[in-house]
């Protein structure tokens, strides 16, 4: 299951010839959005997603049920930046359920194995895993408190 | 006809200056005819968010490795893409991308195990074409078409396989040039991510670790002669006839180094074991070595 958003930036993808990918992925790049000031000014509130191989960082916050997403990856990093783009567009504002229901293959059939090395690819698992997984934890430590 | 050499005098003192060009030389001569530009980078995207105007993209992953076999590509692929890049037999390609030029120096390896004469690199890369504010473009160009020859491709002298370096062990020196956390075993697999795609961590007995990034200042560009010697000869130990095998994950960062060794340093029996640990960490029964765990014998490949 993914969220409606996801479903269609995949079928996007899917449906588009292997140039236009690339440039699709360029696209949700420079159209990630900025870090809004409270991270830019507290960087240690971001988690580093190590399996990526160039510096990434990944912030989730949930208000009211919806999961929001915020990313920093440096420009000369336009790839990783690609995927944080995409993950931006397709998942932020889901709910907490729609989130951890979204399933990892989603990036295979993008088509974009053919583009980025699957050893590559690995990197936008990685961010969904970890993005999962502070849900989780928020989830689990409001219920607690 | 070959473009003319670089007569930089840092680069003067390497074994082989003809496979290296400063940025300033590059600028001067990057509209000469015979000359072709080529980016390589890590980040399949990086090309398009800008490149020196004039260079094609030549991509490690869609362009120089087979898209079914764990191989490169054959004698006939080799040729369509040489000339899709609008590169002859003769032409001079200088090569240069991101990462330390990892995937230049790759791309570097691959035309020379095709006998392409004339490669070069670009001395620093894209991150010193770049730091120097030197001009960037967005525009792709559209190469003419040119014949290249379709010539097969040599595996026997760069290029080392499993088997090769099983004999290699014991016998010459063996370069492990990852970081010293794969080479020692820590790296691998953290819990639920497998990371490197490797089944055991460790490295091949016998092998020396030396990270590429020992031979690179910080500005991207290869250290000087003697600060090069010092490593690899001094320290390490190679003799200039010494039968030489380099490795990392899946033979990129290596090529960085065989180049050192087979270009800068000039020694002339260096290869390349591509297949690296991402061959040697899944294969069954090959020896590894790790600290904490008793050495191998002799026998454990049998």
């Amino acid at each position: 299951m993914l969220p409606a958003a996801l479903e269609e930036i995949v079928e996007d993808f899917r449906l588009s010839p292997k140039q236009m990918r690339l440039e699709m992925l360029l696209d949700y790049s420079r159209g990630l959005p900025p870090l809004p000031d409270r991270y830019a000014d507290a960087p240690e509130a971001l988690e580093r997603v190590e399996e990526c191989q160039t510096p990434f960082f990944v912030g989730v916050e949930i208000h009211d049920d919806r999961v929001h997403l915020f990313f920093d990856a440096p420009p000369e990093a336009p790839t990783t930046r690609g995927y944080a783009g995409i993950l931006a567009a397709g998942l932020d504002g889901a709910s907490v359920s729609e989130i951890l229901e979204t399933s990892p293959d989603f990036a295979l059939s993008m088509g974009l194995g053919e583009l980025v090395s699957p050893l590559r690819l690995r990197g936008m698992s990685a961010i969904l895993a970890r993005i999962k997984r502070q849900v989780v934890t928020q989830t689990r430590a409001t219920a607690d408190g | 006809m070959p473009a003319p050499l670089d007569n930089d005098q840092k680069l003067a003192r390497y074994a082989h200056p003809e496979r290296l060009v400063t940025t300033a030389w590059l600028a001067e001569h990057a509209s000469d005819p015979g000359i072709v530009i080529a980016e390589s980078d890590e980040d399949v995207l990086l090309y398009e968010t800008g490149h020196i105007p004039g260079a094609v993209k030549i991509d490690w992953h869609a362009d120089l490795n087979d898209q079914l076999t764990r191989d490169y590509v054959d004698a006939e692929g080799f040729a369509r893409l040489m000339s899709s890049k609008g590169i002859a037999r003769d032409t001079t390609v200088v090569l240069y991308g991101d990462n330390f030029n990892w995937w230049a120096a790759y791309a570097l390896w691959v035309c020379s195990l095709f006998g392409h004469a004339d490669v070069r690199l670009l001395d620093g890369g894209r991150q010193r074409w770049i730091a120097e504010g030197r001009p960037m473009a967005t525009e792709v160009p559209t190469p003419t078409p040119t014949e290249y020859p379709v010539v097969p491709r040599d595996d026997t002298t760069i290029r080392a396989f499993k088997d090769d370096v099983l004999a290699h062990i014991g016998t010459g020196p063996l370069v492990d040039v990852r970081s010293p956390g794969e080479y020692s075993g820590e790296l691998t697999h953290m819990a639920d991510y497998p990371q490197e795609g490797a089944l055991r961590a460790g490295h091949i007995p016998t092998a020396h670790s030396v990270p590429w990034r020992r031979a690179a200042n910080d500005d991207g560009t290869f250290r000087p002669l003697d600060e090069l010697q010092a490593i690899y000869l001094e320290e390490l130990g190679i003799r200039p006839g010494d039968d030489v095998v380099a490795y990392c994950r899946i033979g990129e960062r290596s090529s960085h180094t065989w180049f050192v060794l087979t270009h800068l340093l000039g020694l002339p029996n260096v290869r390349n074991y591509d297949g690296s640990w991402v061959e040697w960490g899944n294969a069954v029964r090959v020896p590894i070595e790790r600290p904490g765990y008793p050495t191998p014998t002799s026998g454990a490949a049998a």
